[in-house]
């Protein structure tokens, strides 16, 4: 296991390397530059600029020493936040992102995987219709229009929960943006789980399992799920990667100082280094939750149980 | 298998096909016929395309169902509640345009984007997929190990940094979502091809000295068109997803042009005073992603080989 890991990890080196070349060049070949203000600077004045940053340098040049930098885990300065570096910016974002985005994940996880046994049990009946009604439904309405529903329901008639905002990562405050969050991925999860929970209930092995008398509980819970969760846990690293974009709107809606927020502006302010830093971040973060993933599925699977 | 095919319907579906054996010889139905007889007995299907095709005439027919241009501002009716004497069926915005008529304006934009997007995905998808699986080897295995990197990007961030850097031009949308969601289409079309090239057809076909490429798109593209057809239905309430995104965080359609993510946006602004601005333009995205998504699992039912 611990080598599978270790050739994991050595593996997404170029994988890396490769989004971060895309996404370089992909930005500086566009018109356009982070220091064309509305006011012509004079021009010694933008040379300096320029050269303070290495901008002056030729763009291959720029992106050696890009990578080189990156190699010492140093992700640069940040062109519109002075005196700040992107990682300092990163990190300050860090906890409130990964604390919603961790638990949307998990809360849907969870919720998603009991609806969808729940239905998959009730195949065909009132029940199942009811839940996948409303999975469908969590799936046409994008969280963009959830979270001010919420928020406006919630937070403003019933004055239950704060309308928005962070207060230091108080749970109140976290309630909305988590549900909203996490709402896509139950319905998908849902789907998903029932899909699969349909087809294991119907197997062999589970007709030999109630042959065997077992209790219709002990059936479920300790065959079938087990059978069940492969493809939900393997739709778990695309689901990682949904709630970080997701986040970025719902942390604007929700006002709370995630790195989502900065992203956007970041870009509009082709603010090049924070922009690098966090599309590196979120692909380190998905390529991470891919492996977790994997080594997951490979104790639910015997068959793909990896050796080492 | 989807919630909708009740029990009594694929029990219809199993007698009819018990009964086209029987008959075999008096009229064979071909796969797209039982297909379209399938899908035509999925209520739900049938509804979705109904209301669907209503939304497209309203879209393409939107100036003349209304007397108020989509751009013309009423300055004594700003943001005035639905009002049937004046004709604003579902009211004004802040700027006092009607909001009825920006709806199927927005309904354009977001079904273009839709259409064309998914479009793109589907070329570049289809043909780089069948091109990988009929190569095989190396080349099949390099090809698909870029899919795989590519996998692991998170993509709505290239989106938006295409957008912000590129200019937000309509187009520059098309093209940018259609290059974000070959990848999956890309996975099916090749695992169809990989089982399908073996077939002595296509040995006939290699052996009378057909070029490649004329294998691909004349021998090995329509006989997999089942499965590519069900993922582009579900390709395009992505697609129209992902630009009503795109336009919420203020990255899509430019004014006075529209869409339901612009729309929305803005209604979630002023949800407190005129809940109508959100409420319309929710309702019609909501209800077309029902639709497609209807469509696309009654599509998969009809189509899905195992079920037969």
């Amino acid at each position: 296991m611990f080598t599978y890991i270790t050739k994991r990890l050595l593996a997404a080196i170029p994988t890396l390397l490769i989004i971060i070349t895309i996404a370089f060049f992909m930005m500086r070949i566009a018109p356009g530059g982070p220091f064309d203000a509305e006011r012509q600077l004079p021009p010694e004045i933008e040379a300096n600029i320029l050269k303070a940053y290495d901008l002056d340098k030729p763009l291959y040049q720029q992106y050696f020493i890009y990578v080189g930098n990156l190699l010492r885990f140093d992700f640069g300065p940040s062109y519109k936040f002075r005196d700040f570096s992107v990682t300092e910016l990163i990190l300050t974002g860090l906890p409130a992102s990964m604390q919603i985005g961790g638990m949307a994940i998990l809360i849907a996880a969870l919720i998603g995987i009991s609806l969808g046994t729940l239905a998959a049990l009730y195949q065909n009946q009132k029940t199942d219709y009811a839940i996948m009604g409303v999975a469908m439904t969590g799936i046409a309405i994008p969280n963009f229009v959830v979270a001010p529903i919420l928020s406006l329901i919630f937070g403003v008639y019933l004055s239950w929960l704060p309308v928005a905002g962070w207060g230091d990562g108080s749970a109140r405050n976290l309630v909305l943006p988590v549900i909203s969050l996490a709402l896509p991925q139950i319905a998908y999860i849902a789907r998903l789980t029932r899909g699969s929970m349909v087809e294991v209930l119907h197997s062999n092995y589970i007709r030999t399992a109630r042959a065997k008398g077992l209790r219709e509980r002990l059936v479920v819970i300790r065959h079938a799920i087990k059978g069940a969760l492969l493809p939900v846990v393997s739709y778990l690293g695309p689901a990682a990667a949904a709630v970080t974009t997701g986040s970025v709107v719902i942390e604007s809606i929700y006002d709370i100082p995630g790195v989502g927020r900065y992203f956007v502006n970041a870009a509009l302010n082709r603010d090049y280094p924070l922009v690098m830093g966090v599309v590196i971040f979120y692909a380190t973060l998905i390529i991470i939750m891919n492996l977790i993933v994997d080594v997951i599925y490979s104790f639910l699977d015997p068959k793909l149980r990896v050796n080492g | 298998m989807s919630l909708l095919a009740k029990p009594n319907d694929r029990m219809a579906a199993v007698l009819d096909q018990q009964q086209n054996v029987d008959m075999e010889e008096v009229a064979g139905r071909s796969l797209w016929q039982d297909a379209r007889i399938r899908l035509m007995r999925n209520k739900a299907a049938v509804v979705s395309m109904v209301i669907l095709a209503m939304i497209t005439m309203m879209a393409i027919f939107a100036p003349w169902l209304s007397s108020h241009p989509f751009d013309e501002v009423y300055w004594d009716f700003i943001q005035v509640a639905p009002n049937v004497a004046e004709g604003f069926w579902f009211g004004t915005d802040e700027n006092g345009r009607d909001l009825f008529v920006r709806t199927l304006y927005g309904a354009r934009v977001s079904l273009m984007v839709g259409l064309v997007a998914t479009t793109v995905s589907l070329i570049i998808g289809v043909t780089y997929g069948a091109f990988a699986g009929y190569m095989g080897g190396r080349v099949d295995n390099l090809m698909m190990r870029f899919v795989d990197i590519l996998y692991s990007l998170p993509f709505m961030f290239f989106v938006i940094i295409l957008m912000v850097i590129f200019g937000r031009h309509i187009f520059l949308i098309f093209v940018a979502l259609g290059a974000v969601e070959w990848l999956t289409m890309a996975r099916i079309v090749r695992g169809q091809t990989m089982a399908i090239k073996k077939k002595e057809f296509i040995e006939a076909a290699h052996a009378s000295g057909v070029s490649t490429a004329r294998i691909i798109f004349r021998h090995i593209v329509p006989n997999i068109l089942g499965p590519v057809i069900v993922y582009m239905t579900l390709t395009i309430p992505q697609v129209i997803l992902t630009e009503s995104f795109l336009s919420f965080l203020g990255l899509g359609v430019q004014e006075p042009l529209t869409s339901w993510g612009v729309l929305i946006s803005e209604g979630a602004k002023v949800m407190e005073s005129a809940p109508w601005m959100l409420a319309f333009p929710a309702t019609f995205l909501a209800v077309t992603l029902f639709c497609f998504n209807f469509i696309g699992d009654g599509l998969r039912d009809a189509l899905d080989p195992k079920d037969r």
